[in-house]
């Protein structure tokens, strides 16, 4: 070995002293073995990989939950109703049976609470005009509430009675917080509770409003917050910067109330904007369109997709293969018989699942559209379905949560939990537990 | 000992001449100062915790429309959230003055601020400098609500001491507190007197809908009779003129005479022939103007409303509008808001416009537009307009 090379491992040495032990014993055995440098890199990159790996693992386990668990935005992380949680309980009642905790709220809401790490988070609105914002943070183990802030409206806060400000889901990055409420007004806060920014959108843009009230709920996709403010009026979609609340991109959009939310795409990047023309798959990064789908879409359910396959609420459903820099957008079925009322639609192992106006649970292939059951629930359903270990979990309105099997060839209600109050909320899931909320309260539904 | 040449490429002939010593060190002495000098002009002034808490407000307060001056302002509000319970005063005081937007920049800060004194037990919260910027009704009332909400944390006897005598508050947020504490007293008082006493001296203070129309029902329930549009404000009394054509929702953004002057006496080309302006006063409770029976046809139409409302002093006030259809609204001839909405429902106070008024007579001009909507549920066209002030009270007409 020539001293220029012992100086290079000894310099090496002394950096991956730095290193976690398990790396640095290996590092000791192998550099007395190899005589040659590169080799030595190599084995040193793919020791440390390991290292970081189980280090990475441990500390999940250690931590008792998986990065996975978390449900940061309105359906889930992934916008798919699905999560790898175990499932939870199939029985629960809202004052007893496999309650964890259930604590009370200071407003109403629409909004789904979400899951970061150990932490849930839910807004609310309150006053005789909605106008004051709440954004609150409870432990998932314990439901105390670790932090609670309040703001006041900037935007229209008024909406028809049935629905109230905080009817869009805040999403998060994992490290910050986005609550959007129906007066467009965008807080940004740490998971302190800290306030980073915040955004009113209808200062600035003052006829970007919807009597009846919005609903969209916003996603983030790399470090870009995608907010849909569509309207029959001022109708526009903004790409903000989630570091700095600065505008990135603004796209006007159909002028026509719009109450979908933006579906975040299996690259994480690529956003699909849906209104009554149909639907927009648009890069979050610079706000071009990089393909339409323009046969038109509900402006209430919006889109769900498994993998890359998009399934858009349009004249019944309609299963999309997205465009790619060769060929457009690719209608693969349309069933006019599939249509979901107001809840979002959910694909889980090949089949699809949708919620009808009428109270209806259809269960389609996914390959073909061609219905496979249906189940009559009792509507009518505001929330959409979610699935979590094999199981769809539909809350009506009235409070009540069927549980649906999907393994069979016949749809089965499991159970029928009460929780007795009006819940238009989609239901969350993390770490094997549900996470609903009314107008007074939140639950955590676990099994103990 | 040899003086070694700082530099080995330079020869001994480059080494200074001895008279040039001296010199060269004044040179020095001189240029030293001046980096000093220098150095010391650029640094900061060494701001005082006050100075540094002020510096980072007006940081935050100066953010504008569409994320301006977002990234410095997001610096200072975390400098300024880890600031100590000094600096809430302050952030309250700096709340007056704030735009909507800042003033809520600053609530985030100091409720981080405040959280973090209450965790480590509430010595650092100023109960008293909270009560007495609460109670000072020059203070913003957003910044007074949130100097109350907090003392109450560290002050639960608070909401006892301070909200009997918050019935007449400018903020609409204090009233309504006093308004449901007598609501409450009433329903546990044994004795009817009482109850009509505590509804009625409720009723003083009540602007929020659901508070006046409870307390309205409940003086009516014991036979006494609220003037429900005057306690509103509403403007009963208008001229109208119309239908105007409004087809393919054209008319919206067209202007007919009616915008450009308004002589009552002269007749205009309508929709279907000449139409003129006609004198009306609703006799609704809540002040509603439905134009159906009074202007039809009515689908793919507009008429325009014109009254004079006389304010008994100038400046800011708010006009308050409900309609389920598009509509414009003029002020002394001034475009203040044009929204061209249908059918997305009508709801008590709908739209909040700000306006200016003068002292004496002022005009306001209405366009309500109808359009071509055949659902059961868009068969609507009407508009309700009372004049309050930022809090929703009305501000009566002079007599």
């Amino acid at each position: 070995m020539t001293s220029r090379r012992r100086q290079a491992l000894a310099r090496r040495n002394a950096a991956l002293s730095h290193r976690p032990l398990a790396a640095r014993v290996k590092v000791a055995d192998w550099t007395k073995e190899a005589g040659h440098l590169e080799a030595a890199r190599r084995r040193h990159l793919f020791v440390a990989g390991v290292a970081f790996v189980v280090t990475l693992g441990l500390t999940f386990l250690l931590g008792g939950r998986a990065f996975g668990d978390d449900w940061r935005q309105f359906r889930g992380s992934g916008s798919t109703g699905t999560s790898a949680s175990k499932a939870p309980p199939v029985e629960f009642a809202g004052d007893g049976k496999n309650v964890a905790w259930k604590v009370a709220l200071p407003g109403r809401g629409l909004s789904s609470p979400i899951v970061i790490d150990d932490r849930i988070v839910v807004t609310a609105s309150s006053g005789p005009r909605q106008d004051n914002l709440h954004v609150l943070c409870f432990s998932a183990a314990s439901g105390d509430l670790l932090w609670e802030r309040r703001f006041v409206a900037t935007g229209r806060s008024l909406t028809h009675p049935k629905t109230c400000n905080a009817a869009p889901t805040p999403a998060s990055d994992g490290e910050k917080i986005f609550a959007f409420f129906s007066s467009n007004d965008i807080l940004c806060l740490d998971l302190t509770g800290q306030l980073l920014w915040m955004r009113g959108l209808t200062l600035d843009y003052p006829n970007a409003s919807n009597s009846l009230g919005m609903s969209s709920s916003p996603v983030v996709a790399g470090n870009v917050l995608v907010t849909q403010v569509e309207n029959d009026s001022e109708s526009l979609t903004t790409g903000l910067n989630t570091a700095t609340g600065e505008t990135v991109w603004k796209l006007d959009r159909p002028k026509k109330a719009n109450w979908t939310s933006p579906l975040l795409m299996a690259d994480g990047q690529t956003v699909l904007l849906q209104s009554s023309k149909g639907v927009d798959a648009v890069d979050a990064r610079s706000g071009e369109t990089l393909w339409s789908y323009g046969e038109g879409a509900s402006t209430i359910p919006s889109s769900t997709r498994e993998g890359d396959t998009l399934f858009i609420p349009s004249n019944g459903l309609v299963a999309l293969r997205p465009a790619n820099s060769s060929s457009p957008p690719e209608k693969l079925w349309q069933e006019n018989k599939l249509r979901p009322g107001t809840a979002t639609p959910v694909v889980f192992q090949g089949k699809v699942y949708c919620l009808t106006g009428a109270g209806v649970l259809l269960c389609a292939d996914v390959e073909k559209g061609n219905i496979l059951w249906q189940l009559r629930l009792e509507g009518p359903f505001s929330a959409s379905p979610v699935v979590a270990g094999g199981k769809i979990y539909c809350v009506n309105e009235s409070g009540k949560c069927f549980v649906v099997a999907t393994g069979g060839e016949k749809g089965e209600i499991l159970s029928e939990n009460m929780l007795d109050e009006l819940i238009l909320a989609t239901p969350s899931i993390g770490d094997g537990a549900l996470y609903l909320r009314s107008d007074a309260h939140l639950w955590k539904i676990a099994a103990p | 000992m040899p003086i070694r040449p700082r530099h080995p490429d330079r020869s001994s002939t480059a080494r200074p001449s001895r008279w040039m010593l001296p010199l060269r060190g004044c040179l020095a002495a001189v240029l030293l100062v001046t980096c000093c000098w220098n150095t010391l002009a650029a640094q900061p002034v060494a701001k005082g915790p006050d100075a540094q808490v002020a510096a980072l407000i007006a940081q935050v307060k100066s953010i504008g429309l569409k994320g301006e001056g977002y990234p410095a302002a997001v610096a200072a509000q975390k400098e300024l959230s880890a600031s100590g319970p000094a600096a809430l005063i302050p952030l309250l005081k700096a709340m007056d003055g704030a735009s909507p937007l800042a003033a809520n920049w600053l609530a985030g800060a100091f409720e981080t601020i405040a959280d973090k004194t209450l965790a480590t037990g509430g010595d650092g919260i100023p109960a008293k400098a909270f009560e007495a910027f609460a109670l000072d009704r020059t203070n913003a009332a957003s910044a007074r609500l949130l100097a109350y909400e907090w003392l109450k944390k560290v002050d639960p006897t608070a909401k006892d001491r301070l909200v009997p005598g918050m019935l007449d508050d400018p903020s609409a947020d204090f009233r309504r507190l006093a308004v449901t504490r007598l609501i409450a007293e009433a329903d546990a008082a044994k004795e009817d007197a009482r109850r009509l006493e505590l509804w009625t001296k409720a009723l003083t203070g009540a602007t929020d809908e659901d508070q006046v129309k409870l307390l309205v029902g409940k003086l009516d329930d014991v036979g006494v009779k609220v003037d429900l549009s005057r306690h509103f404000g509403y403007l009963l009394s208008w001229q109208l003129i119309g239908p105007f054509d409004n087809s393919a929702r054209d008319g919206f953004a067209k202007v007919y005479p009616p915008e450009l002057s308004r002589d009552f006496n002269v007749p205009l080309p309508g929709r279907e022939g000449d139409v003129k302006w006609e004198p009306f006063t609703t006799k609704d409770d809540m002040g509603e103007v439905d134009l159906i029976p009074l202007l039809k046809p009515y689908r793919d139409s507009l008429a325009y409303a014109v009254t004079t409302y006389k304010a008994k002093q100038g400046g800011p006030a708010q006009i308050r509008l409900t309609t389920p259809n598009a509509w414009k609204v003029w002020v002394n001839g001034q475009l203040v808001f044009a929204r061209d909405e249908y059918h997305r429902g009508s709801m008590f106070d709908q739209y909040v416009i700000p306006v200016t008024l003068v002292e004496g007579n002022n005009e306001i001009l209405l366009k309500i537009c109808q359009n071509e909507q055949t659902e059961d549920w868009a068969q609507k066209w009407f508009f309700k307009v009372r004049v309050t002030d930022s809090s929703g009270k009305a501000i009566l007409p002079a007599e």
